[in-house]
């Protein structure tokens, strides 16, 4: 396996498959933060003012509620909710074991109780540091819990194979050009007509654009499996 | 095979895992969804993720089945171990197992503590002006206030200021002792310092009190709830301590590994601090606050401190796990 500098962390499974997870940075994590901080500032908020009127019992329920907030807010949902705080949701992260496995009650508590020394001395300095050493974005919690923060993907569609008649190539096809080809297919959509002009010019330069375009659409539904 | 075949072919399974993946990621456990395939499904998915790959299909293919297979993946290896079964037998001896098993730690952890206290406790004893090194002003007269007896109002207290006390208590105590052992992680300093600096500021309380003459109600209510507090607070040290050692020596490990034993090591008898704080808690709002006779308090308390040790170094020693 070649060896690629990014964000991606490659797992084999106990099924002998290799999965690949994409590690989340700082940015979307600190930003999940950020959420699960204003949800947990509105909790508070909300139920403070009922909690007022009943005077000092209330101040003791509102101090129970503080400690629950801070300590096991993040404890309860990722135990409870696949690794995902609704900051984490809303950014598409989840927090996972070091095997990709999804984190439990034990991994989460280190993660989180660590919290305090990642907080050191002031605004995540300490964990921020530590994530921008360590090989897979993680702060101290998550070392000493061996847990993983990813993105995790949004379910998605993929274009539907072209319907106009295919045509084989007029080159020994190779590995890459196989992949460039079923790239140009799968990002056809995204790109203008003008843009995909320009690209099948440069594979058939000896034609005209309209032509080499054609051409070069009815050579991907031959890589994709048409006649 | 050709992609459009390969995907043709199989799109049918991946149309049902993903139905299926649907529905368990929106509830722990779907009611209307057949999952008998699940698994199978899961497995024919890795070997055609394989197969994609050494085949060269697009890349939009092959990121396609790895989400699939990661969202699988995540569904097929979610753990649910069943609590009460686990909470018993950790009460019953996983508990104080764990203490034990780092006893050297927790030892340094209550000398720390100790002979700070007994150090602070002289030193104002000899000179009673050294409080104010310690304690702040503020601190001083709110000490006094507490349990000074003829500075003290505890005639209009009743249940709401017990429930306050309470809700303090675990906000105030059991954030404590995370931060103690969290602490720890840095080497081990962050724990070290707590307990030194806990300890001068018991032993100076103590000393101080005593010398102004409310050493009686001072002692009465710290004795009972002081066993599972200052036990908890001790122990919730040693983890710390035991988490910094593995980073300044991780052995023949690598730090991060090192780290990582020590952590899982740790963990149980941090549940047991909190367990014992909350227990703490109890004890101080609603027992200690009580106007009883110094007898009963003493008796109760002693109890209490002989219960708490006897379970933590004899509980557990036989019988299977």
């Amino acid at each position: 396996m070649d060896v690629l500098i990014d964000e991606r962390l490659h797992i084999d499974t106990p099924e002998g498959a290799r999965l690949t997870l994409s590690l989340a940075g700082p940015l979307p994590r600190g930003m999940a933060y950020g959420i699960d901080l204003m949800i947990r500032a509105l909790i508070l908020m909300v139920v403070a003012t009922p909690l007022m009127l009943l005077g000092r019992g209330g101040s003791g329920l509102y101090l129970l509620l503080l400690f629950l907030l801070e300590w096991f807010y993040p404890v309860l949902f990722e135990v409870f909710r696949q690794g995902r705080t609704p900051g984490k949701a809303a950014m598409g992260l989840a927090v996972v074991h070091g095997n990709g496995a999804p984190v439990g009650l034990s991994g989460s508590l280190v993660r989180n109780l660590l919290r305090t020394a990642d907080l050191f001395p002031f605004a995540y300095l300490t964990g921020f540091v530590v994530m921008l050493v360590s090989s897979r974005q993680q702060r101290l919690g998550d070392l000493a819990a061996d847990t993983l923060v990813i993105h995790v993907p949004a379910p998605q569609t993929r274009p539907a194979p072209g319907d106009s008649g295919g045509e084989p190539p007029d080159w020994p096809l190779d590995r890459g050009d196989q992949l460039v080809l079923l790239a140009f297919h799968d990002r056809g959509l995204r790109l203008s007509e003008d843009r995909q002009r320009e690209l099948a010019r440069l594979a058939y330069p000896e034609l005209t654009d309209d032509a080499a375009l054609a051409r070069l659409r009815r050579v991907v539904n031959h890589v994709l499996g048409a006649t | 095979m050709r992609q459009s075949q390969f995907e043709q072919r199989y799109q049918p399974q991946w149309h049902r895992l993903e139905q299926g993946l649907t529905a368990l990621e929106k509830k722990q456990r779907p009611k209307n969804v057949d999952l008998s395939r699940f698994t199978g499904d899961y497995q024919d998915l890795c070997h055609q993720l394989a197969l994609s790959r050494e085949r060269g299909y697009s890349l939009v293919l092959q990121d396609y089945l790895n989400d699939l297979m990661l969202r699988a993946h995540r569904q097929l290896y979610r753990h649910r171990a069943p609590l009460m079964p686990r909470l018993a037998a950790f009460l019953r001896g996983d508990f104080p197992r764990a203490v034990r098993a780092m006893w050297r730690w927790h030892l340094i952890s209550a000398l720390a503590f100790l002979l700070s206290a007994g150090l602070v406790a002289a030193m104002i004893l000899h000179d009673p002006e050294l409080v104010h090194t310690v304690v702040d002003g503020n601190g001083v007269s709110d000490l006094e206030n507490m349990y000074h007896p003829d500075l003290r109002d505890s005639s209009d207290r009743n249940r709401a200021d017990d429930l306050m006390m309470f809700g303090y208590y675990i906000y105030n105590n059991v954030g404590i002792a995370f931060r103690t052992f969290a602490g720890g992680v840095l080497f081990g300093i962050g724990s070290l310092v707590v307990m030194l600096f806990n300890g001068s500021f018991l032993g100076a309380a103590a000393a101080h009190l005593t010398l102004v003459g409310a050493g009686q109600p001072f002692y009465t209510f710290v004795i009972a709830h002081g066993a599972p507090e200052l036990t908890a607070i001790v122990l919730a040290g040693g983890a710390g301590l035991r988490l910094g050692w593995s980073l300044v020596a991780p052995g023949s490990w690598r730090r991060v590994d090192a780290l990582r034993r020590a952590a899982r090591e740790t963990l149980p008898v941090m549940y047991g601090v909190f367990l014992l704080l909350v227990l703490a808690a109890m004890i101080e709002a609603f027992w200690s606050s009580r106007e009883l006779d110094a007898q009963i308090k003493y008796t109760v308390g002693g109890i209490s401190w002989a219960l708490l040790y006897v379970y933590l170094l004899f509980a557990g020693r036989h019988g299977s796990e």
